[in-house]
């Protein structure tokens, strides 16, 4: 046993933002306290941020509680602030304390220092963070000295091809300052989802910003396959980019890799300290007073999973007035919780409901009642009585509801409303609105009183980014309700687990193919993200017979041509698949003749399909050549493959007389919310610049007021809640938005034809606007898109304005399949 | 073409195609039979059933005009429109040749006459060339928009100006003239082909190019990059050039069309009051 250097009531080990806190309020209260930091000064996390990084202080709306200050500022003046009032508050700093172990209990606690000396605590704060543990890249070739996990000073870096990965902000924040014009470095920033929905919004938009400005460039939906040499002969290194539209080789002399950071869970357990589940990134197990399952040691900060530093430092102070018996102090956020639970029926303080939730709902088992706190506050409470009607068929909606308390039934057949299935307490339904804004497949009603939670989309993300348990969870809910929707309510409750069991989650590069056509194989594949095309090979020529999107699922067809894959299934864009075990399927079938009747019947429609098309297959004929070449200019280049509603204009009737453009302004303030003449043709079909109104609309990404809606016809549209931050116009990959003022009234038409007055029909130019703004007006710019002429009777302007008939709404599931033909 | 759909003239399977038949047909029938007392003039009782209808139709016909340009709510198409314009339109042809009884002389009645089956005639020309421009001007046009083309003419002209500072003052010369002096735009009476040919950049280019061959070795790099950029401005001038004549195309035959419609309206107003003045 080692030297006891000190015995106080309070051991803080981390001088972060949250031990420094604990310590400023343990001094503040005059309590005995020691405040243990590894490295030779306060604050090891925020210390090696990049020199000169703006630190920003969300959330904005929750107050801090602290005796250390903190607001937005440069990291030298938040470490200066805090250094000083460390002094003020006479706090008691060991530095260059580095804890190797805690052992005991509450009273009696013994903290062992890599000096081999000891600490005696009654209580242990334990704020280490997890800075000191960041994950790292697994690929070939990442074990190069100069592939680094942090990044102390931008400025040392000159002429370089840097490779920051990791779209979070310390990723976003590192690119930036790389990306300093005067280093002449060349930045790429790659992101493994679309968008970056983990940073903070100001980070993204000078990523946005830079990006435009050329200072550097970043891939969505990226992650890197290996780094190995061999640029252009040279020994120069490149990495292997696995991107949307298949694989990039980028030059690289240096990697950045931010992929954020776990637990140092080996030293948190040693302690006796039990974590939410198994995965690398689980918290460990807290009380709403942040006490672990060891009584007296209590776990704040970004190790209680809390990565912002307004959260660290209150909880620093809260978790010293809980120890010094103040425990009747409630979070800051309490009262607006309160506030969320004030209809309920039954009376209970806020973390009764919390744990009442968490206990209930499945999914959220894994999470720590601090996230329960933060996710709920972006979340809705519903009470219904039975009968209430709770989502309606064919609206838009997005969000997931969980029910807390009672249940719900489904309507499965929209012509009898008395066929219901039931949906028990403690499920969530509505989890399809996460795939995309689709409309909601069935109606659903309490079926007895109910309490309903409703997730936005944008928090249920969030919660499945940050808790695995959660994403798992879900994912798995959503298999199993897809396997329901492929066999009807036909399938035993053992075999569907049995499926789900055996389901594998699979990733597709763009052009890869999941089904060969000629295999033998009976595996059923369900299309979680991107979407897939259908191919046949006939005449020696692949011929396109349809497109799926995400949420649909394809190959149950091998179940009835006895395991032959008839057409080959190839992803469009790159695509996450589930597979489910087609040995399983076959049994089943086999075993019950019922079921498969009945399946059977389900899938006939592709089935006559694909015996129409065996039927036809001698006398396919150029037509066909055509429609394949169409459909893959339309899916593949035009990215009408995620388009619900496009405008499409025949250039072989088109004369160019602009009256759609007019006629969208004229219907629209003025502005014409489409460009005819831009766009790519291909065979005189020619996508001009106008919204395809996508099934996952990019646009929607990152809308900071949440201004970006579906409306009821499927329309996307923007409400006059928009800030013009231009967000949306920078997210959409076609150029169909922009920011512009409301130009001002113009004269009527009688007045224009009758004595000219005015600019006549259509977007009025510039000068024209510049002309008649009054005095100093100067109206907001704001986005301004197409929404499908939403209210306006008749429809869509364009199309009702062309005067040839070249102008063409469609949606790509009508026209690029060959169902329609055959059946013509 | 996979997207399958109607233009204007097939609208709704021909529907208007066959009303302005049946329409015209009847008529003749009618003329043909109807027992007037004297020989048939616009004075008899199917004469004035004949000219209202044709007097009316006229009306509507310019009232696409203006449904073109108030996009009102509503399940109108002005596509349908346009298809009823051009079939009712040209029954005209029939309904008032009929209404006319074959007399014609030099009066303000044929004078109207005369502007209906002029405008009718112009109308043609455009048909004619709404089914036959379209296809071309998508062809030639290749995905760029005017602007495009002439943005991109301008970054010609650039490139030209610096790769054209080393050559001697002559070619120099040259080639400023072929940025200075070349005319975009077509005109109406010549051939495209003849314009290409008269145009300072295809001189430009050809002198160049003839230079080149008696060039000294220091000169000959310089002469030939300027040569090249000068003709892949010539070949774009040619594309934006049948560019800028097949939108002249579209919209020519309309500057005949609408004003001689007003002429040919105000006609017709001579044309009743003079028949109801002189009675």
């Amino acid at each position: 046993m080692g030297k006891l250097l000190e015995k106080v009531k309070i051991a803080i080990v981390g001088s972060g933002p949250a031990g420094l806190s604990a310590a400023g309020r343990a001094a503040a209260r005059g309590l005995s306290h020691v405040l243990l930091e590894k490295t030779s000064h306060l604050s090891d996390t925020i210390f090696k941020y990049q020199r000169g990084k703006y630190i920003m202080s969300t959330p904005d709306q929750l107050p801090l509680r602290s005796d250390i200050a903190f607001e937005a500022g440069s990291r030298e003046s938040i470490i200066d602030r805090w250094d000083v009032d460390a002094a003020d508050l006479k706090t008691n700093v060991k530095l260059n304390s580095d804890v190797i172990a805690i052992e005991g209990h509450e009273g009696e606690f013994t903290l062992t220092l890599a000096s081999g000396e000891i600490i005696a605590a009654e209580y242990v704060i334990l704020a280490v963070g997890v800075q000191g543990n960041p994950n790292k890249l697994k690929n070939p070739g990442t074990d190069q000295p100069w592939v680094q996990y942090q990044l102390d000073d931008p400025k040392e870096y000159y002429d370089e091809n840097v490779i920051v990965i990791g779209g979070g902000d310390a990723g976003i924040e590192n690119a930036l300052g790389l990306a300093n014009p005067e280093q002449g470095n060349v930045v790429t920033l790659l992101q493994r989802s679309d968008g970056f929905p983990r940073s903070k919004e100001a980070n993204v938009q000078a990523l946005y910003a830079a990006r435009d400005a050329g200072q550097l460039d970043f891939i969505t939906e990226a992650s890197l396959i290996r780094i190995e040499q061999g640029g252009s002969g040279e020994s120069l290194w490149v990495a292997v980019v696995d991107t949307k539209d298949g694989e990039a080789r980028l030059p690289c002399d240096r990697i950045i890799a931010r992929l954020g950071a776990a637990p140092p869970r080996k030293f948190v357990e040693a302690a006796g300290v039990e974590f939410t589940g198994p995965d690398r990134e689980a918290f460990p197990v807290l009380t709403p007073r942040y006490e672990s399952t060891v009584p007296g040691l209590y776990i704040i900060g970004a190790l209680a999973g809390f990565p912002l530093i307004k959260h660290c430092m209150n909880q620093g102070h809260d978790v010293v007035e809980f120890i010094s018996g103040n425990t009747d102090l409630q979070p800051p956020d309490t009262p607006l919780l309160e506030e969320l639970f004030k209809a309920a029926p039954q009376k209970r303080s806020v973390e009764e409901w919390l744990e009442h939730i968490r206990s209930r709902v499945d999914v959220l088992t894994d999470v720590s009642p601090l996230q329960m706190r933060e996710f709920l506050l972006a979340s809705t409470i519903h009470y219904k009585k039975s009968g209430d009607l709770v989502v309606k068929r064919n609206d838009i909606g997005s969000s997931v509801f969980a029910i807390v308390d009672g249940s719900v039934a489904v309507e499965v057949d929209a012509k009898d409303k008395r066929k219901t299935v039931p949906i028990a307490g403690g499920n969530i339904f509505g989890e399809l609105g996460l795939i995309s804004g689709r409309r909601r497949t069935a109606t659903v009603r309490a079926a007895e009183p109910t309490m309903l939670l409703e997730i936005p989309r944008n928090a249920t993300l969030k919660l499945m980014a940050s808790v695995p348990g959660v994403k798992r969870r879900m994912e798995r809910i959503s298999t199993e309700r897809q396997v329901g929707q492929i066999f009807g309510q036909l399938l035993p409750r053992k075999a569907i687990d049995e499926i789900l069991d055996g389901a594998e989650l699979l990733h597709f590069k763009a052009g890869e193919a999941l089904i060969n056509e000629g295999e033998r194989s009976t595996d059923i594949y369900i299309i979680r993200s991107g979407s897939v095309v259908v191919e046949k090979h006939i005449g020696g020529k692949d011929v396109f017979l349809s497109y799926v999107l995400a949420g649909n699922y394809v190959g149950e067809m091998a179940l009835f041509y006895e395991g032959l894959r008839t057409a080959t299934v190839r992803a469009a864009i790159k695509s996450d698949v589930v597979r489910l075990p087609g040995a399983i399927f076959e049994r089943l079938l086999s075993e019950n003749p019922d079921l498969y009747k009945s399946v059977e019947g389900l899938v006939a429609d592709r089935r006559k399909l694909n015996d129409y098309i065996e039927a036809k297959r001698e006398g396919f004929s150029s037509v066909v050549d055509m429609h394949t070449s169409v459909a893959r200019f339309l899916l593949e280049e035009q990215g009408l493959s995620e388009a619900t509603d496009a405008l499409v204009i025949d250039e072989t009737l088109c004369v160019g007389c602009d009256n759609c453009e007019k006629a969208c302004a004229d219907v629209h303030e003025g502005i014409s919310r489409l460009d005819r003449e831009a766009g790519n043709s291909y065979a005189f079909i020619h996508v001009p610049t106008s919204c395809r109104h996508c099934e996952h609309p990019h646009c929607m990404t990152d809308c900071p007021p949440d201004a970006i809606h579906r409306g009821p016809d499927g329309e996307v549209f923007i409400d006059d809640k928009c800030i013009g931050c231009g967000n949306c116009q920078r997210y959409c990959p076609y150029g169909v938005i922009q920011m512009e003022a409301v130009p001002p009234k113009k004269p009527s038409l009688l007045s224009w034809l009758a004595f000219g007055i005015g600019p006549g029909p259509g977007q009025p130019d510039k000068d024209w606007i510049d002309d008649h703004r009054k005095g100093n007006e100067k109206p907001p710019k704001q986005a301004v898109k197409c929404d499908m002429c939403s209210g306006i009777k008749g429809g869509p302007a364009c199309v009702r304005a062309c005067p040839t008939g070249a102008a063409m709404r469609i949606s790509p599931d009508d026209y690029l399949s060959l169902a329609g033909e055959g059946s013509e | 073409m996979p997207i399958s759909h109607e233009g204007f003239l097939g609208h709704k399977g021909y529907r208007y195609l066959k009303l302005a038949i049946g329409l015209s047909i009847f008529a003749i029938i009618v003329y043909a039979l109807a027992d007037v007392n004297s020989r048939p003039n616009g004075g008899t009782w199917l004469g004035y059933t004949l000219g209202t209808i044709s007097a009316l139709l006229i009306v509507w016909l310019m009232m696409l005009g203006m449904r073109k340009r108030a996009i009102t709510a509503g399940n109108w198409s002005l596509k349908g429109w346009t298809s009823a314009h051009v079939y009712l339109g040209s029954s005209l042809l029939v309904l008032a040749t009929l209404h006319t009884g074959f007399q014609f002389g030099l009066n303000v009645h044929t004078l109207a006459y005369g502007l209906m089956v002029f405008v009718i005639l112009s109308g043609f020309v455009g048909i004619y060339y709404y089914a036959t421009v379209p296809r071309k001007m998508s062809d030639n046009r290749a995905h760029r928009t005017q602007s495009d083309m002439l943005e991109a003419i301008r970054a010609l002209n650039r490139e030209l100006n610096e790769a054209a500072q080393p050559l001697d003052q002559k070619y120099l010369g040259d080639v400023k003239t072929a940025i200075r002096k070349t005319k975009i735009k077509p005109g109406l009476f010549t051939s495209i082909h003849d314009i290409q040919k008269r145009c300072a950049t295809t001189r430009a280019s050809k002198r160049l190019r003839k230079a080149i061959a008696n060039a000294d070795d220091g000169m000959r790099q310089p002469l030939e990059h300027v040569v090249s950029i000068l003709e892949r401005k010539a070949a774009l001038l040619m594309r934006t050039r049948k560019h800028i004549r097949n939108k002249t195309l579209l919209q020519l035959w309309l500057y005949f069309h609408v004003p001689m419609s007003f002429a040919l309206l105000a006609a017709l107003m001579a044309h009743i009051v003079s028949v109801f003045f002189y009675w």
